[in-house]
């Protein structure tokens, strides 16, 4: 066993374990947020760097610090190891500037995104996002496209995390999903405008981070605050046929897998379960559903009043001086 | 100072054929070290030598060597990152095209010393013409027992592959030309693990430069110890530095470690000094990825001591007023640039060559490019300086990789050195939105 301290809290993990599992082992608010991570898909992580964190001891052999912040996600603890998350300043100046960087492109539409409510980026910048921002130029668009018959890409809210093509490589049968393109420019998408068909493709819709990848049997019917999450199953024999069922008075809108309190599901669920079995026959109900995680829709109601934010108007233009 | 070591027979007539190579003493370090030297004599020599990554980082070779996991029943592979493709840096190229065989000799040596059987050498896509260099080389060097099974006759066998990239300079960082090897998308790998444990086809490898590599085989003929003394202390042998620029005599230069920058600017065996009689304005010394630095900091350090070519004489002052050797990209600027198009151009590059995996570097750069661009095309505000300096230290140590450094640090030095400039062209729109109005320094 390693002995690894985050924040003065100092917990023992297995060998092998990420600095980020172990925050998880510990619990509460000196967890790091993770975009791109997400323990059952192999090889994800280390990319949004949302996740970013000191280490001031590297272990009890090398008691230097790391020159740079790492991404806890992906380091692996080594014993001795001091972590700083949220007691060190640099950390949360560096995940405001993710945040920031993450939100120059992104096309703030959450007014109209099916995903408001229960989105990471979203409860990633209401936590440590600027009010303004300081990107004056035109961010980039894409057109949408269905990716097979019930999955929407909207690209323009993509913060490409990977996730999904995780998904498509490690979850299903013949990859025809990945990233096109470099840089800014790069893009999901399908070589050529082929279709994603298989059974497993729609827990893309689950492990996206934001509202790029939305079920089209739900798009635009409800807010998700609106609708209750219930605990269901039934018997599949493509899947373990446990869900959750987002119920509107005794209308099913939308099936998705059963998500823990880090966003990541629990199982993966098969097509048929998520896009075809919307009838309340379909399904035993076990009962509400708990949704512990911190976001909005969570939350359900707002007497709870945060903190009044202030949204300041652009600067405008310097004229340019004589 | 003068002393040529890679370049010693680069005038030989037919030097890039085998046989004009052999009668000159090339491969002699292969038979030495097949027939007498262990393994880890080679690395011994190697790390004797002092020797250092040329391909920007320094890194002390011998030390990278010796990190390879020797236990893993895996088998190894050595890696000649020949994907150049930093602005300003020619080195390899010019090396590949007149010499392929120096390179040769040093992987064979470098694949004994590691324990290595299958190497590859990743050159850029864009040299196609190296490309068929490479392949005559390698047939010769087939043909004549120095590559293949049981070479020269002591049972040690090596295959040599040369590999086209297809045109990304990404895939020159390590990991990235590993993925791109295997055949996947060329993004930089998450580290740990390192390539040294884990790298091609997640086997032990070793990932050197062309240069690196290339002087292996005369470190050998020498000795390590005779190689250390040439140079200036940390910074042993000789260095290729490509220079160009507006200088008189751009080109590839083997300098000995320690020349001071002076003399290499302005000595007629070098540049030759300024083109049209102009002044220096600038230089950037290590490739477009380094700080830039104005004339009066390039030639002396700010404490006023003179700044030779050295790892550690170009560094001194940290960022502030250094910079660093880097691949020796060494680009010349007169008096007639402008640094806010320069520095522009250069983000530019590095927004097209983001791979796009890590946010940072991903939004970053192309924000970056676009502040760069309202500035040089007039349309720039006051307060866009402290946003690009803001936006550059958000990218700088942030990334996966070196790349967001890289395109970070040019124009947070262009900006702590040229702040006037970036000022002028905002308060004056309609001076900089002529095309091509050049230095700022005529208008004032």
């Amino acid at each position: 066993m390693l002995k690894i301290t985050i924040d003065n809290i100092t917990t023992e993990v297995e060998e092998g374990t990420t600095i980020l599992q172990a925050a998880r082992k510990i619990g509460g608010k000196i967890v790091p947020p993770a975009m791109c991570y997400y323990s059952k898909l192999k090889g994800s992580g280390g990319k949004c760097r949302s996740c970013l964190v000191k280490v001031s001891r590297n272990s009890t052999v090398d008691s230097k610090p790391t020159s740079k912040l790492v991404a806890s996600c992906s380091t692996p603890v080594q014993d001795g190891m001091i972590v700083q998350n949220i007691t060190s300043p640099e950390v949360l100046e560096a995940r405001k500037a993710i945040v920031e960087f993450l939100l120059i492109n992104h096309p703030l539409d959450c007014p109209v995104c099916d995903q408001a409510g229960e989105c990471d980026l979203q409860d990633l910048s209401f936590e440590h996002g600027l009010e303004t921002t300081r990107y004056e130029e035109e961010r980039r668009e894409f057109n949408q496209i269905d990716i097979g018959e019930n999955i929407k890409l909207h690209m323009n809210r993509c913060i490409l995390c990977y996730r999904c093509v995780y998904v498509a490589d490690q979850l299903t049968e013949k990859r025809v999903h990945g990233v096109l393109f470099r840089g800014d420019a790069s893009e999901i998408g399908t070589y050529i405008g082929n279709v994603v068909d298989n059974d497993f493709s729609g827990n893309v819709i689950d492990v996206c981070p934001v509202g790029a990848l939305t079920d089209k049997t739900f798009r635009f019917k409800s807010r998700v605050w609106f609708v209750n999450p219930m605990n269901v199953h039934r018997s599949c024999t493509k899947c373990s046929g446990k869900a959750a069922a987002w119920m509107f008075g005794d209308e099913i809108y939308r099936i998705t897998g059963r998500k823990d309190k880090y966003g990541e599901l629990e199982e993966f669920i098969c097509n048929e379960c998520r896009f075809d079995k919307k009838d309340k026959k379909d399904w035993v109900i076990e009962g509400p559903r708990k949704i512990d995680r911190h976001s909005v829709i969570s939350q359900n109601h707002y007497e709870k009043i945060v903190k009044q934010s202030i949204i300041k108007p652009l600067e405008e233009r310097t004229e340019p001086q004589e | 100072m003068d002393r040529q070591i890679l370049l010693e027979h680069i005038a030989v007539p037919g030097i890039e054929t085998f046989d004009v190579f052999r009668s000159k003493g090339g491969y002699n370090a292969v038979a030495k070290v097949l027939k007498e030297l262990s393994s880890e004599d080679v690395v011994a020599e190697i790390k004797k030598s002092g020797l250092r990554g040329r391909g920007g980082a320094g890194f002390p070779t011998g030390l990278k060597w010796s990190f390879i996991d020797k236990k893993s029943s895996k088998p190894k592979y050595l890696v000649c990152n020949a994907d150049e493709s930093e602005p300003g840096t020619f080195k390899d190229r010019y090396l590949m095209e007149h010499l392929p065989h120096q390179l040769i000799e040093g992987m064979i040596v470098s694949s004994y010393a590691l324990g290595v059987n299958t190497a590859y050498i990743y050159v850029r896509g864009e040299f196609k013409y190296i490309i068929g260099i490479l392949n005559k080389a390698l047939r010769e060097t087939y043909s004549n027992g120095f590559l293949g099974n049981n070479i020269l006759g002591t049972g040690y066998n090596l295959d040599i592959h040369v590999h086209p990239g297809a045109g990304a300079y990404i895939c020159g960082e390590e990991t990235a030309l590993l993925e791109s090897l295997e055949g996947k998308r060329g993004n930089p790998r998450i580290k740990p693990p390192f390539p040294a444990s884990k790298g091609l086809y997640d086997s032990p490898t070793v990932v050197n430069n062309v240069e690196t590599l290339a002087v292996v085989g005369p470190i050998i003929n020498m000795g390590g110890e005779k190689y250390a003394s040439i140079g200036l202390g940390k910074s042993s042998g000789t260095k290729l530095i490509s220079a160009c620029g507006n200088i008189n005599k751009p080109g590839v230069f083997e300098i000995e470690m320690g020349l001071p920058v002076e003399e290499f600017i302005y000595s007629q065996k070098y540049c030759g000094g300024i083109s049209n009689n102009k002044k220096m304005k600038a230089v950037i010394p290590g490739g477009s990825s380094v700080p830039i630095l104005p004339a009066n900091l390039i030639l002396k350090t700010a404490k006023g001591i003179p700044r030779l070519l050295t790892y550690e004489s170009l560094s001194e002052g940290g960022f502030e007023t250094g910079t660093m050797l880097g691949s020796g990209g060494f680009i010349v600027y007169d008096e007639d640039t402008c640094i806010v198009r320069n520095t522009w151009n250069l983000t530019r590059f590095y927004h097209h060559e983001s791979c796009g995996q890590c946010s940072p570097c991903r939004e970053g750069t192309g924000w970056m490019e676009k502040v760069l661009h309202r500035i040089e095309t007039g349309e720039g505000r006051s307060h866009d300086m402290d946003l690009l300096v803001s936006i550059a230290s958000k990218i700088e140590g942030n990334t996966i990789c070196p790349l967001g450094d890289a395109a970070a640090w040019p124009v947070a030095s262009a900006i702590r050195h040229f702040r006037n400039e970036f000022e002028f062209h905002v308060a004056h729109p309609e001076i900089v939105k002529i095309k091509d109005h050049g230095s700022i320094e005529k208008y004032t």
